[in-house]
C-alpha cells in the first residue's frame, strides 16, 4: 500500500479493495477460492483448536505498567531517573516532550525554546524507531484503562445489554484540526485540559484530583455507548503519532499464504481498518505491511491462529 | 432480486451512514464544548494562583506550560502543586499555595525554573532576587503581633500544620517542619526573620518613643512574593499575605 493511501485511511477514508493483484497473490486467491465452505470451516476450527495466546498483550501490559511505574516510583523515592510525566519528562537528564503536547504548546505560545526542540526531536526519533502509535498501546495509561473498559463493553454487548454506536473515523481528523486551530487562535492549550493521557499520567504521579471524574465519565461512556470512543474517534495524540508511524521501520506484516480470512484479528483490533487486507481477496500482494494507524499492540498477532501476522523491522529481515 | 452492479454509495442516501455522521458531529461538538469549558475559570479568574518563580505573565504562562510537573519534582520543600479541573486551562499547571507551603528558596538557585522544558518559567531568571511572583502586603494590621508589641513563643504554625522550611543552621539539606521548630521572641518578627530575600521586608518602629515596643512590618521593592511571610505568620488568618502578580508601584 502506498504511503498516501495509508495516510488517507488513517485520516478517515474507507479502505478500498485493490484494483489488481501481483501474480503470486492472484494465484493464492484463486487457490483459496477452490476450497469448499465445509473444508474451510474445518480448517478454521482446527487452526483454533490449539491456539490461545496472549503473549504480546502480556508483554505490552507489563511494559506499559513499567513505564508508568518508573515515573511514579522515580518521584516517590526521589531517584531522579525519570522526572516529569508523559506530557514532558527528563530521562536521565535527557529532555523528552510528548509530540502532541509540544505541538499544542508551540501553537498556543508561539515561541519555541531549544529545550522543547530537543525534547520533541528525541521523542520523534524514539517513536519513529518504535512505530509511532506504539506510544498509544505501549505507554499511554488511558489506553490500558480503555482496554479494560472495552472488555466490559464486549462482555455486556455479548449479553445484549449494550450496543456499540460507532462514529465516523473522520471525526478524529476534524477534531485534530479544530484543536490545533483552538490552540493557535485562543492562545491556550485547550486540548490539554481534557486530555485523559495527561490527566491519568499526572494523577498516577502527583495524586488524583477532580479531573479523574472526567476520565471516569469517558470510560463509562465507552462501556455503555461507543466502544473505544476516545482512542478511535477523538484523540489527536493518536493521529500525531500515527504520522510518525507512517514511516516507521517497525510494523506488523501480513502474509496471505496461510491466512484463513476468518477475521479474528479484526475483531480484537482497535483500528480494524488497517487490517482490511486480511479480508478475503483484499490483499494485493503476498506480503502486506499494515498501515500507519496501527498501534503495534500485537493483539492481532496473538489472535491469529495461523501466524499470518507478525512484527517486522523493515530492512532487518534482509540483513539477517 | 439480483442486481449485477453494486448500489452506488452515497453518504447521505444510507440512513445508517447518515445517523453515524450525525452522531459523530454531535459527539465531536460535545468534546469541543467540554474542552471550551476551560475558558470560564480562566477568563472569570475563579482561581487566582500564585505561580512558581519565573512564571511568564498568566496568559503566556498557561500557553507555554506543557503540564508535566517537573517543577513539582525538583522543589526541595514540595511547595509546588498542579491545578485541577476547576482551573480550566490551568489543569496540570503549577502553583504555590503560600499559606500551606511557601517557596523559601531552599534550593539556593531556582531549580523549578531550570527544570522547566518550555520556558513557561522564564530561563532568564537565574537567582531568587530576580523573581517577581507578587508582593507581600500587611493585610490585617489589627491582628499583627508586632504591631501590638507582642512576642511569640512556640512553633510558628503548630501541628497539624505540615509546611516545612529550611533552617540553614540546623541542616542545610533537610527542611524542618514548622510545627517542630520553637521560637521565643520578645516581639514577633517572624516575617522579617525568615524572609529569604535581603531587604525585602523590615520591622520599623511605630513611634519615636524608644520605650514603645510596637513595630510594623514594611515591605520594600526587593520583595519577590515568595510567600514565606504568609506561611510563617502565626496569626490565624495570616496578617501578611501575598498579592498575586502585583508589581511594585501597582495600586
Amino acid at each position: 500500500m502506498s504511503l498516501l493511501s495509508s495516510l488517507k485511511i488513517m485520516l478517515g477514508a474507507a479502505p478500498e479493495r485493490p484494483r489488481g493483484y501481483t501474480p503470486e497473490a492472484a494465484a493464492m486467491h484463486e487457490a483459496k477460492r477452490q476450497i469448499k465452505g465445509a473444508d474451510r470451516a474445518r480448517e478454521i476450527k482446527a487452526a483454533h483448536a490449539e491456539h490461545n495466546s496472549h503473549k504480546w498483550r502480556n508483554i505490552r501490559w507489563a511494559t506499559l505498567i513499567t513505564i508508568n511505574m518508573v515515573f511514579v516510583l522515580s518521584f516517590r523515592f526521589d531517584v531522579q531517573l525519570v522526572e516529569g510525566s508523559l506530557t514532558g519528562a527528563r530521562v536521565i537528564g535527557f529532555h523528552m516532550a510528548d509530540l502532541n503536547s509540544a505541538i499544542q504548546v508551540m501553537l498556543a505560545y508561539k515561541v519555541i525554546l531549544l529545550n522543547l526542540v530537543i525534547g520533541t526531536t528525541t521523542v520523534f526519533l524514539m517513536w519513529w524507531l518504535f512505530g509511532g502509535r506504539t506510544f498509544c498501546s505501549w505507554s499511554c495509561p488511558y489506553h490500558l484503562l480503555a482496554e479494560i473498559a472495552e472488555k466490559i463493553h464486549l462482555a455486556l454487548a455479548a449479553r445484549r445489554m449494550v450496543v456499540d454506536y460507532p462514529l465516523h473515523r473522520g471525526a478524529r481528523t476534524v477534531l485534530y484540526v479544530v484543536f490545533a486551530l483552538l490552540a493557535l487562535i485562543s492562545g491556550y492549550t485547550v486540548f490539554e485540559s481534557i486530555s485523559p493521557t495527561g490527566i491519568v499520567s499526572r494523577a498516577l504521579i502527583y495524586g488524583p484530583g477532580l479531573a479523574m471524574v472526567w476520565v471516569m465519565g469517558l470510560l463509562v461512556y465507552e462501556i455503555v455507548f461507543i466502544r473505544r470512543m476516545w482512542c478511535r474517534y477523538i484523540c489527536p495524540i493518536g493521529l500525531t503519532y500515527g504520522f510518525v508511524g507512517a514511516i516507521s521501520p517497525l510494523r506488523v506484516k501480513y502474509n496471505l499464504e496461510n491466512c484463513l480470512h476468518e477475521g479474528d484479528c479484526r475483531k480484537v483490533c482497535l483500528v480494524p481498518h488497517v487490517l482490511e487486507c486480511t479480508k478475503k481477496t483484499y490483499a494485493e500482494d503476498v506480503e502486506v505491511a499494515i498501515s500507519a494507524d496501527c498501534t503495534r499492540c500485537g493483539l492481532c498477532i496473538d489472535a491469529c491462529p495461523t501466524g499470518s501476522l507478525r512484527f517486522e523491522v523493515k530492512g532487518l529481515n534482509k540483513l539477517l | 432480486m439480483s442486481d449485477p452492479t453494486p448500489p452506488t454509495k452515497h453518504a447521505t442516501a444510507n440512513p445508517k451512514t447518515r445517523r453515524q455522521i450525525m452522531r459523530s458531529l454531535t459527539m465531536g461538538g460535545a468534546i469541543i464544548g467540554a474542552s471550551l469549558f476551560g475558558f470560564f475559570p480562566v477568563l472569570r479568574k475563579w482561581t487566582p494562583r500564585l505561580r512558581p518563580p519565573g512564571a511568564l505573565p498568566e496568559r503566556e504562562f498557561l500557553a507555554a506550560c506543557i503540564k508535566c510537573g517537573q517543577c513539582v519534582q525538583v522543589c526541595p520543600v514540595r511547595a509546588i502543586e498542579l491545578g485541577d479541573l476547576d482551573e480550566g486551562f490551568g489543569v496540570g499547571v503549577p502553583f504555590i499555595p503560600p499559606r500551606a507551603q511557601a517557596c523559601d528558596f531552599s534550593c539556593d538557585a531556582v531549580q523549578c525554573v531550570l527544570s522547566c522544558p518550555t520556558g513557561a518559567l522564564d530561563h532568564a531568571i537565574i537567582k531568587k532576587e530576580q523573581v517577581r511572583m507578587g508582593l507581600a502586603r500587611l493585610d490585617r494590621p489589627g491582628t499583627c503581633l508586632a504591631r501590638k508589641g507582642e512576642g511569640y513563643k512556640g512553633p510558628a504554625r503548630p501541628a497539624p500544620f505540615k509546611g516545612v522550611h529550611r533552617y540553614a543552621e540546623i541542616d542545610r539539606w533537610k527542611p524542618v517542619k514548622l510545627a517542630e521548630y520553637k521560637y521565643d521572641l520578645d516581639v514577633c518578627d517572624l516575617c522579617v526573620r525568615e524572609c529569604p530575600v535581603a531587604n525585602a521586608i523590615t520591622m520599623e518602629p511605630m513611634s519615636s518613643d524608644p520605650g514603645d515596643r510596637r513595630r510594623t512590618p514594611v515591605v520594600h521593592e526587593a520583595c519577590v512574593g515568595c510567600g514565606m511571610c504568609e506561611m510563617i505568620c502565626p496569626t490565624e488568618a495570616a496578617s501578611i499575605v501575598i498579592d498575586i502578580r502585583r508589581k511594585w508601584g501597582d495600586a
